[in-house]
């Protein structure tokens, strides 16, 4: 293993995060709260209690979610995408690293800047709301095993994209209607019964009621489920990650 | 061909080697090339012929299609991280991060090569290119001749035991220039092998040991400089003649000389490395002979003149 690589490809990933401090952490911790302040307090004071918890307190796991998500998919895309789109993808691919090791340093900054984020919206959510979390354990392990498993999806993403509109077009034609589609603002249960279904379809279902489960021990889908299909996801992910490094798909000629 | 010969000591070890892109087109026609250690290898070939496919195959950066490659003994695919981490690259183009400072790419290429943190080794190096004053600096801001400093520093921090340079000097000045020689030549003093590419021939015959002929893919000869700069380093000299020669002039024969122009231009063919170009006895010569020429120009043939030339009196 060389570890003196991950470490070097981590820390320059972390770098380029604090370098861009006000992009990457101030604006999705303002839009988060912009949400509180819409749907939680707004329109939350008319919607009564979910399943026996506030509005505003239901809607902070799919919020946080929502946006561990898109940060971790468009970091880990855009950490891999640069390098190739400036060039200096060819110091990556001459260097003595194999592909786990590339792997572990960029996704690793990438999840570590959305479990950062996500931490972060969850405090900035106190000032509005106050919740209690009932499986603090749990809640981590789905935040990390989330934010793993979209930053590799985000890896991916940028390993593929050769310009900058594919980069954009998958977070932003698919993730974002799953993410809204996923239940993050509502209970399945308030759907008709055969959206209710075809919902199910939906990863982010999974996500983020597993996630919800974790803070207040109730939620659409067993939790058990939940935790199977985020790994399942990974896994697949995971897979893709393998064959695209086995077979030097769009990044050796 | 000179290149089949395998070098006992070879460091960098190339066999059978093809490339044939996605394109269809073969860059690469079964190269066969040795190395030796600590030598200073100049690979010349005109634009297109297939020299930054190599130096990418032997990196690492691309795939080959056929055949093998050693460094130092491992095989660049099968014992790709003991090949790589023997090997530092100066690639051609100017792909360099915008943000990041000289000082943290230094340290994240040493890092990515595997090697402790070694603030003490990065100084010296950044010291030698002149880049220590810039260190803070964002690499955006820099000029290019920096930047290229910076990727030469970049490709150093790793203590390679042989370096690629990919046409180190396009577009640097002639201090720049010299300065870089200066470099190479230490870094070959400290035992580093050097394999580099430039279109120009006085570069080649400042530096080289050994000098690779490469056009279309294919490696045409590989020489010592000495015997090899002898038969690049060809030079004309064109008489315009007063009054047209009809033939050339009795007693000179014997000299390598041609008429054209229907006689008005009168050629001569020296070699810049002899001792004596000859060229005072023959204007010396002509003056005896009366003949009379109202203007002379002395050209050096260009190297993808001479690649020609090669490649014919080759084929
Ligand atoms: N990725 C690629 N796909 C298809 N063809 C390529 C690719 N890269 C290079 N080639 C072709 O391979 C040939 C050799 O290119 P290469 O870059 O090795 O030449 P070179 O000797 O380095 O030239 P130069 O002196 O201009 O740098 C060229 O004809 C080039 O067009
Ligand atoms: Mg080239």
């Amino acid at each position: 293993m060389n570890i003196h690589a991950i470490r070097a490809i981590y820390r320059f990933e972390m770098a380029r995060t604090f370098r861009t401090l006000m992009q990457s952490i101030a604006s999705p911790v303002l839009s988060t709260s912009l949400y509180f302040v819409v749907f939680g307090a707004a329109i939350g004071s008319r919607m009564g209690n979910v399943g026996g918890v506030s509005y505003g307190a239901f809607i902070i796991p799919g919020l946080i979610m929502l946006s561990l998500l898109n940060e971790s998919i468009s970091n880990a895309a855009f950490g891999i995408y640069m390098p190739k789109w400036a060039g200096t993808i060819y110091e990556l691919l001459s260097a003595p690293v194999s592909y786990v090791e590339v792997v572990i340093g960029y996704v690793g900054a990438a999840a570590t800047k959305s479990v950062i984020l996500g931490l972060l919206i969850l405090g900035t959510s106190r000032l509005f709301v106050s919740y209690e979390i009932m499986h603090p354990f749990w809640m981590v392990g789905f935040l990390l095993l989330t934010a793993i498993t979209f930053s590799l999806f985000g890896f991916i993403i940028g390993l593929w994209a050769d310009d900058f509109q594919k980069l954009q077009v998958v977070p932003l034609m698919v993730i974002t209607p799953l993410t809204f589609l996923g239940g993050s603002f509502y209970s399945i249960s308030m759907l008709p019964p055969v959206w209710q279904k075809i919902t199910l379809f939906n990863p982010v279902v999974y996500l983020v009621n597993g996630f919800r489960w974790s803070f207040y021990g109730k939620a659409d889908v067993n939790v058990v489920v939940s935790a199977g299909a985020t790994v399942g996801f990974l896994l697949i992910c995971l897979g893709i990650v393998w064959w695209i490094f086995r077979t030097g798909w769009k990044l050796k000629a | 061909m000179t290149s089949s010969e395998s070098i006992a000591d070879a460091i960098v070890s190339v066999r059978g080697l093809s490339k044939t892109y996605k394109s269809g087109f073969q860059a690469l026609k079964r190269v066969d090339l040795d190395i030796r250690r600590g030598e200073i290898f100049a690979l010349l070939g005109p634009n297109g012929a297939g020299k930054t496919t190599l130096i990418s195959i032997i990196c690492g950066i691309v795939n080959g299609s056929e055949g093998s490659v050693t460094v130092d003994g491992h095989d660049i695919v099968r014992d790709y991280r003991a090949a790589r981490g023997l090997i530092g690259l100066v690639p051609q183009e100017l792909s360099t991060d915008a943000f990041e400072s000289v000082w943290a790419t230094v340290k994240f290429s040493r890092g990515l090569f595997g090697k402790a943190p070694n603030p003490v080794y990065l100084e010296r190096i950044l010291r030698e290119l002149s880049l220590w004053e810039k260190r803070d600096a964002k690499i955006m801001t820099l000029s290019g001749g920096m930047k290229r400093r910076v990727l030469i520093a970049k490709a150093l921090a790793h203590e390679p035991r042989v370096l690629f340079l990919d046409e180190p000097t396009a577009g640097v000045d002639v201090e720049l220039r010299h300065d870089m020689w200066q470099m190479v030549h230490r870094l070959r003093k400290s035992g580093v092998t050097i394999i580099l590419t430039t279109h120009y021939i006085e570069e080649a015959e400042e530096m080289a040991d050994r000098i690779g002929v490469i056009t279309s893919g294919e490696l045409m000869l590989v020489e010592e400089k000495h015997s090899l700069m002898r038969k690049l380093g060809k030079k004309q000299l064109s008489l315009q003649l007063q009054a047209p020669l009809s033939a050339i002039p009795p007693g000179l024969e014997s000299w390598p000389l041609e008429l054209s122009d229907n006689g008005q231009t009168l050629t001569y063919t020296f070699d810049t490395q002899g001792e004596d170009t000859g060229i005072a006895e023959l204007l010396r010569k002509l003056g005896e002979l009366g003949v009379d020429f109202k203007d002379l120009r002395s050209s050096e043939s260009s190297l993808e003149e001479i690649f020609v030339s090669i490649v014919r009196g080759r084929a």
